[in-house]
Parts: C-alpha cells; structure tokens; sequence
C-alpha cells in the first residue's frame, strides 16, 4: 500500500500529536477518576478545570457553561430533547432546517412521534438558510430553534448571528451544531448569539469519543443522561479525562493556527476546483462558494454514482466520500443535495473533497491527474451516460 | 465491506460494453435509486454467444453485472433464465446486507434482455 491521500477532513481528523501527547499521563498514571477526593482524583479534576476554562476562552463562554459530553451527536441529542423537555409549559414546536445533521433532525422526528410540531425552514440553491424565513417560522410556542453553523456535506456557512439577532428579539433559544466548524472559523457564543452550542473533538485534530454542549447561564435543559452528579448534575457519567484535556489542547493548537489553515486550505481547494473543472466535462459545484469552510469542495458528476468514485479513488490512496445512498446505508441520496433542489439521480453523482493540515499542493495535483481518467472510465461503464449527446444524463 | 472478488470483478469488469446490434436489451433499476443497468445480448441456436453491460451504480452493482455475464455467457437461454440475483450474489461470495435488494439486479436485467429478445422473434 502506498501513500494515503487524506481528503475526508469533514469526517474525521488524525489526532494531533501534541494532544496524543498531553493526554497520555491521563490514560496511564494519572487515571484517577475527578469525581473523587483523595489526590489522584483531585488532579484529575483539576486537569477538568483547566480544560474547561481553556475551551471556554476559545469560544467567549464562562467554563460553568461548558458541558463536556461524548462527542457532538450527544451533544446535539441533549440540546433538542432537553431543551423540548424542560420548556414543555412553554410550548412544543421547534424550528430546524432542512439540511441539519441527522443528530439534529432524528431527536427532532423523534419529538415529532411524541406530540411537538417540527418547522424546517428551507434552504437557496446554495444551501443558506434565509434568517427571515426563520423570523416566520416562530411562533409564541416555540421553544427552541436549531440551525447549524456550517454544513457538513456542503460547507456552508449560515448566517448564525442574524440568526441569533432574530431569537434573541423573540426570546427564544438558539442552538448551533458547530461541530464543522470549531476550530475552523473565529466563534464566539456571543457574537453568534446562541444559547447552545455543540462540538466535536475529533473534527478538530482532537481525539474521537469526546465533545460538549455549551449551555448560556440560565438556560433550562432537562439531563439526557441520569445517574452521577458530574457536571453541575447535568450530564451524568465519569468524565473521560484524557479526552478533555486532548479536546483542550486540539482546540487551543487549532485557534492559534486558524487563520493561516484556512488561506491555505482556500488556495488548494481553489486549485482542485480550477483543475476539477478544467479537466471533466458536465462536472458541477454543490453549494455555495462564497459562504463556504476554506477546506470543503463538493462536486457532482452526471452520469456516474458516487460509490464506484470513492472505490476507484481508494485504489489511487485517496480517501474522500459521497453523498451516494450507497455510502449512507440508506436508499436516498443525501438530504442536504436534495434540499438544494439538486435531483435525486444527480445526488448520487455527488463527491464530497474536505482539506486538512496534511495536504499538499502535491496531493491536490495527484488528484486533478488521476481523477479525470476515473471519470472516464465510470461514464464509459455507464448507461446514462452518452458522450456526444448535450443532455448527458436522461431524466 | 466487499469481499476480494467483489473488488476484483469491480476493477476488471468482464463483458462491460456495448453489443451494437444486440439481439436483446434489458435495462433494469432506476437513476433515481443509483443503480442502472443495461444489458445487450447476441443469442445463436438459443444460447447467449456474447453478452456485454453497462452499469451506473455502486461496486456492489458494477461487480454483481460483471459476474452475471460470465456466469450466463455460453449458456441456453432457459438455463441462463435459471440464474437469480440470490446465485450472482453467492458466486461473488456474498455482498453486504444493505447491497443484498438495491444493488443486486444483475440477474434481473438478464432476464429483461431474454424477454426483450424472445419479444422480438415472436414478433416476427
């Protein structure tokens, strides 16, 4: 096997080694559980402050209002039905979009079953969500609206703090899956004007199994996990310490080297799709570009599915992926291509490309060189494809 | 999640192409759900003389087509008939759960193209 060439960035990230080296003592002789109160506990815990506290100043929030958790999708579970449990006097209806993370709109499906009225506001063919249309949506029922910050498939960037300007108005709580974009963008809770907020530490050169849910003072949200007192009695379950203080130090390496990571991401995303387009014919760009994460290209190909892409690609060393239902165990092609408007037989020929710190413009050209003839080969195996006709695929 | 045959008939597809002037097409599946599959046969004294695909799907998709023309190539066309998706799959050493109903039409899209070339004789 020869070189890998990572380019699933948005998936998940190689932990940095610094952080692997900060968490080791966690794991080995210092496994002392913080919840205890002899000394070796008391280290731990105070390891927990100093992450908190760390984290907290990355993202403008008070440590007491960090909430470590296992990652983002619990993060994401405890915002929603937490947020729905305790406000239930208040009302039962949420507002979402269409193109959230199914950590956020499986728990909403999941509250639709048991009696809350669920608003998805619709995305542009860019896949933004107008923050009037979410002015609309409110009602004096409402409880909780949630909108990610970027997209995970397409990299989009919303309009969070106008957004937030339009909750705030209203009363009404503000949640942001940030999972895409922690350590990425400059965040601060806020500027973006939410009251929850979730991340995940693997998204960010931090280890796996780890995240938080960021909670303003004051915000009621019933415990999704019971049976310990950690976290100020919210979230229950020894802390995974190691992780903490990885989450920490993946975070505070990640903000001092954001800027300079997303020009250079920019620059080599921007080169892939000059080259991309330059080299396949009937190739096309997925979401918008000017609201978008520096690291994320995502691109549709007529004729071909996007499976048999990431398997060819596979054999070149390069690891990207699809918004195929084939790669999603499901039947549908993704539900964020779909809400852009982009028709199902066309989502399944979609790639999704994500940077990181590894790539090179080496690797960028190795793809735009190897990519073309992958084309070419699927279309010439595909029965939708016919080279000399304008139409390219049949509808 | 494939196995090694899987894979290896997904990079060297057998029979993939076009027959010209076929004497039987079947198409089966559907872009919508991201598999597609077209089939042309050249039968002689009733048995499948050449037999060539093209398919737009998954590996599981590519790779089930592959083995369904050599499986079926040389074969009389009620044996040919006798092959399943369930058979295709089994000479593959089996596919993935979530591959077994959307990408195993391979058999299927046989079938059509015999159908389609029995069609025609009989309306001659």
């Amino acid at each position: 096997m020869g070189r890998v060439i990572y380019l699933d960035h948005a998936s998940t990230t190689p932990t940095d080694p610094e952080v692997v080296e900060v968490m080791r003592p966690w794991l080995a002789e210092q496994f002392g559980n913080p919840s205890t109160v002899y000394s070796l506990g008391v280290a731990a815990a105070k390891a927990l402050q100093d992450a908190r506290e760390s984290i907290a100043a990355c993202i403008g929030a008070e440590p007491e209002e960090i909430y470590f958790t296992s990652g983002g999708t619990e993060a994401d579970n405890w915002a929603i039905l937490g947020t729905a449990d305790a406000h239930q006097k208040k009302g039962r209806h949420l507002i979402t979009s269409t193109i959230e993370h199914h950590a956020v709109l499986e728990p909403m499906e999941y509250l639709e079953k048991h009696g809350c009225e669920i608003t998805h506001v619709p995305v542009d063919a860019g896949g933004l969500v107008d923050p009037d249309d979410v002015r609309r949506a409110l009602r004096p029922d409402t409880v909780l609206v949630s909108i990610m910050h970027a997209n995970n498939e397409i990299g989009t960037i919303e309009p969070i703090d106008e957004i937030g300007r339009v909750t705030r108005e209203a009363g009404v709580l503000f949640h942001t899956d940030a999972v895409q974009t922690v350590g990425k963008l400059p965040l601060d809770v806020n500027e973006l004007g939410v009251d929850l907020l979730s991340m995940s530490a693997h998204k960010f050169y931090g280890p796996k199994g780890v995240g938080l849910l960021y909670l303003r003072k004051r915000t009621r949200v019933s415990p999704l996990l019971h049976g310990g007192n950690q976290e100020n009695g919210r979230r229950a379950g020894t802390h995974n310490v190691p992780g903490i203080v990885g989450m920490a130090k993946a975070l505070e390496l990640a903000t001092a080297r954001m800027a300079e990571d997303g020009v250079r991401e920019a620059v080599l995303r921007n080169r892939l799709w000059e080259g991309l387009s330059a080299n396949i014919e009937a190739v096309h760009l997925n979401g918008d570009m000017a609201h978008r994460l520096p690291s994320n290209l995502n691109v549709r190909l007529d004729g071909i599915e996007g499976e048999s892409m990431i398997l060819m690609l596979d054999m070149e060393g390069i690891c990207v992926s699809s918004g195929s239902a084939c790669t999603t165990g499901s039947l549908d092609p993704s539900h964020v291509l779909l809400a852009l408007g982009i028709p199902a037989e066309h989502a399944h020929g979609s790639l999704r490309i994500t940077l990181g710190r590894s790539t090179t413009a080496e690797d960028i050209d190795f793809f735009i060189k190897v990519f073309p003839p992958i084309v070419a080969r699927l279309r010439e195996m595909s029965p939708v494809w016919c080279a000399n006709c304008a139409c390219k695929q049949r509808n | 999640m494939y196995s090694e045959l899987v894979m290896e008939h997904f990079r060297n597809p057998r029979n993939m192409g076009v027959i010209e002037d076929a004497d039987g097409v079947g198409e089966v599946g559907n872009p919508v759900c991201g598999d597609m599959m077209r089939i042309t046969i050249k039968v002689k004294d009733d048995v499948l003389e050449d037999i060539k695909f093209q398919t737009l799907g998954c590996g599981a998709a590519v790779a089930t087509s592959s083995m369904v023309t050599e499986m079926a190539k040389g074969k009389k066309l009620d044996e040919a008939l006798e092959i399943t998706n369930k058979a295709v799959a089994e000479a593959l050493g089996g596919l993935p759960p979530a591959k077994m109903h959307c990408s195993n039409l391979a058999a299927d899209g046989l079938r059509a193209a015999i159908d389609d070339y029995r069609a025609r004789q009989n309306a001659r």
